[in-house]
């Protein structure tokens, strides 16, 4: 990134920091925590200790950091090197992302940057100039891509509610400042789970693993009372809806998945997993010390806010999300794809001059899609 | 502590405190060793280490859960102590390992009896303290079935697996994961035999009585036939015997060596447990994260991919090939041994 698209941003997210204090706060048990951040251009400073929000604005002032980091886990001592921390809990976080979810829509918003020509195009395999593999890939997601991702957020919190007696209120929800949403779960039993426990609740929420004898079917002789019920908790009701469909379907459909036979069933399991499991990205959810973008901070991928979903139906991350101001800027722009940010349709620009608020200019600069004229 | 009553120390004489045991029953370890009438306890002691050695579990005096008559109590409590003091004696690890698989197989069948006892409800909450007590699972019972919390059973189960163990196939409702009886005590298997050895191990070793020499010896000359590492069960290709030797030496196998030894016996059907211990005696051995490598490998973590052997001509590129005659005409060391047509 050029030195003055840099400043520039650092001056746009500085000017976010000073006047939005407010949004930004250290978590609970904030001196167990492990901070961290990384600045423009630059690597990533970790195992930081902070003690409170002055403290934490304080460093945001200093460094004007393009992005801020804290653990999901609680140590004795959280800025030692990571083998001397001393681990106690964790809370359990899930991230679901739009780009993980085989949408449609991903092929009409995905640009490729060259990285030998820096030629822009909507082309996924090669670069329409140099011909060049070696492209870049960013996503302007849409509408869809958001709705999309909300609705595999409400399979997982009925999936936490429903099964693993997790409280509503103990779910809290934030869009991830890009394209998808990190689910905190707190005061769960499961705090003090390890990594491979982790990765076995992975696998439950996701729907990885089911074999059919779980669902009634056997090898030998299967028996039709062992079929999940319609009314059922928990998968083999879930089960249930996706493959009967209703109530009185069930028998003729139990009919035919015992004609079918064993391997067809697992292969009914396989397909259903997609749809009734939650599409969560299980290694983020196994990593007991990974450290996670603050809530309330800025992304450096969008210039948008990692920010708490009050209302989670409603929300609108392209205008929720979006603080950094209004005031008009001009920079050359290269965005074949046409998106919205503040209720306002911006582009398609073609390496083009144009005069926009700050926010669609830092928006498209992280992207490295516009550059300061 | 739990308070113990006859026919409980006798279904789980791991529970009792062996000194106090003794001293209340009013006798010494020296009068086994000498007292004719006592002298047989000590032949039922070593007989008892004996069938668990060969991996069997020894079959009690104790019929159903009732004592067949109110002397056998007091000799099934006995031959398991004096188990011990053998045990001890002869300092044979193998032997107290076995031992203490045995004894917990058997406790595990009383446990799992105890659980399911409907007419004697002091008995099934005996069965569950003590699996509170020992294993810190709080386990509840639930219409037919018993009921845990999903994170203690997930400590216990992530060592299964079977894919019956997974979350996923498991009854799950409310936090809590659904059990029959049989499953709940599966499910402590391990750790039962952990708390058998360890309190074995723990256990302060008496000087020589006289009268125990014999069966100590006994012991120690039995305990030779277990002295190579139970792994090394049928013919394996001299690849793989050489990494075995050198993990047994304590020396340090480079990484393609472990993933070559482990995926072998993988493919051969051995468990991510079995094979774990080996790789103990390595400079950089760290159970976790030899698990962790293990499943990944077995497939049954994360990615879900299963890999599988190299063959040797990769093997030879990575200097972990020691042919031999018997090498010919293979392409993997799975298939050293097997008849070829
Ligand atoms: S030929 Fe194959 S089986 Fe024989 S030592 Fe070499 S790698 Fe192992
Ligand atoms: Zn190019
Ligand atoms: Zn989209």
């Amino acid at each position: 990134m050029q030195e003055n698209d840099i400043k520039f941003l650092e001056d746009s997210f500085k000017k976010y920091y000073f006047e939005h204090f407010d949004l930004i706060h250290v978590p609970n048990r904030t001196s167990e925590r492990e901070f961290g951040f990384q600045k423009f251009n630059s690597g990533m400073t970790r195992h930081i200790s902070i003690k409170d929000d002055k403290e934490l604005h304080l460093l945001l002032m200093k460094n004007i950091p393009s992005d801020v980091y804290c653990s999901n886990a609680c140590y004795s001592f959280p800025d030692l090197p990571m083998s001397e921390k001393d681990w106690k809990e964790a809370d359990l976080i899930f991230d679901i992302d739009a780009k993980d979810l085989n949408l449609e829509c991903r092929k009409n918003h995905t640009i490729s940057k060259c990285n030998e020509c820096n030629e822009i195009s909507t082309n996924a395999i090669n670069c329409s100039k140099c011909n060049s593999i070696k492209l870049e890939k960013k996503s302007l997601p849409c509408k869809n891509c958001i709705d999309a991702s909300k609705n595999e957020v409400s399979k997982l919190s009925k999936i936490l509610t429903e099964d693993l007696d997790v409280q509503q209120n103990d779910i809290h929800v934030y869009f991830s400042g890009n394209e998808g949403f990190h689910v905190y779960v707190y005061n769960s039993q499961f705090q003090q789970l390890g990594s491979r426990e982790r990765s076995e609740l992975t696998d439950y929420i996701m729907f990885n693993g089911a074999i059919p004898e779980t669902f009634g079917m056997k090898k030998f002789k299967p028996n039709r009372s062992l079929f999940p019920d319609f009314e059922e908790k928990g998968w083999r009701g879930r089960f249930s809806k996706e493959v009967y469909g209703s109530k009185s379907k069930r028998s003729k459909i139990i009919s035919e998945l015992i004609t079918n036979g064993y391997s067809s069933f697992q292969k009914t399991l396989e397909d259903i997993s997609g749809k009734i499991g939650a599409k969560i990205d299980p290694n983020v959810t196994m990593d007991i010390h990974r450290i996670f973008r603050l809530p309330g901070s800025l992304n450096s991928k969008s210039g948008l806010t990692k920010i708490f979903c009050n209302d989670f139906t409603k929300f609108d991350p392209y205008t929720e999300a979006s603080f950094l101001s209004e005031n008009s800027i001009e920079v050359t722009a290269n965005c074949p794809v046409e998106f919205k940010l503040k209720n306002r349709k911006f582009g398609p620009y073609f390496n083009e001059k144009v005069s926009i608020p700050t926010y669609t200019a830092v928006y498209m600069i992280c992207k490295k899609l516009a550059t300061i004229s | 502590m739990l308070a113990l009553g006859q026919d409980e120390i006798a279904k789980y004489p791991f529970l009792a405190d062996a000194g106090q045991y003794l001293k209340d029953k009013g006798f010494t370890l020296e009068q086994f060793g000498t007292d004719p009438d006592l002298k047989s306890l000590v032949e039922k002691a070593f007989n008892r280490i004996e069938v668990a050695a060969d991996g069997k579990i020894y079959h009690s005096d104790l019929i159903g859960d009732q004592a067949s008559n109110q002397a056998a109590l007091p000799r099934e409590v006995f031959s398991f102590l004096l188990a011990i003091v053998l045990l001890k004696l002869s300092g044979m690890t193998t032997l107290i390992k076995r031992f203490a698989l045995a004894e917990a197989r058997r406790a595990e069948k009383y446990l799992e009896k105890d659980l399911a006892n409907i007419s004697d409800e002091s008995k099934k909450q005996f069965a569950i303290r003590v699996i509170d007590d020992l294993f810190a699972v709080q386990i509840k019972k639930q219409d037919d079935f018993f009921v845990i919390p999903i994170s203690d059973y997930l400590r216990h189960s992530i060592n299964f697996h079977e894919r019956e163990w997974k979350l996923i196939n498991r009854h799950v409702e409310k936090g809590l994961v659904f059990l029959t009886p049989h499953e709940t005590v599966r499910l402590i298997r391990k750790e039962l035999g952990t708390y058998i050895s360890s309190k074995i191990i723990n256990a302060k070793t008496p000087p020589m009585i006289s009268g125990f020499e014999e069966p100590v010896n006994k012991l120690i000359s039995m305990s030779k036939k277990f002295a190579t590492f139970t792994v090394t069960t049928g013919e394996y290709p001299p690849c793989i015997k050489h990494a075995i030797e050198i993990l047994e030496k304590g020396e340090n196998l480079p990484h393609s060596g472990r993933f070559m030894l482990a995926t072998f016996l993988l493919s051969k059907g051995q468990s991510v447990e079995e094979i774990a211990p080996l790789f103990k005696n390595a400079p950089d051995y760290n159970e976790r994260i030899t698990l962790y490598q293990l499943n990944h490998l077995a497939g049954t973590s994360g990615s879900g991919t299963h890999y599988s052997c190299p063959s040797c001509e990769k093997l030879k590129t990575q200097n972990l090939c020691f042919a031999i005659p018997e090498c010919d005409n293979i392409i993997s060391p799975i298939q050293f041994g097997k008849k070829r047509f």
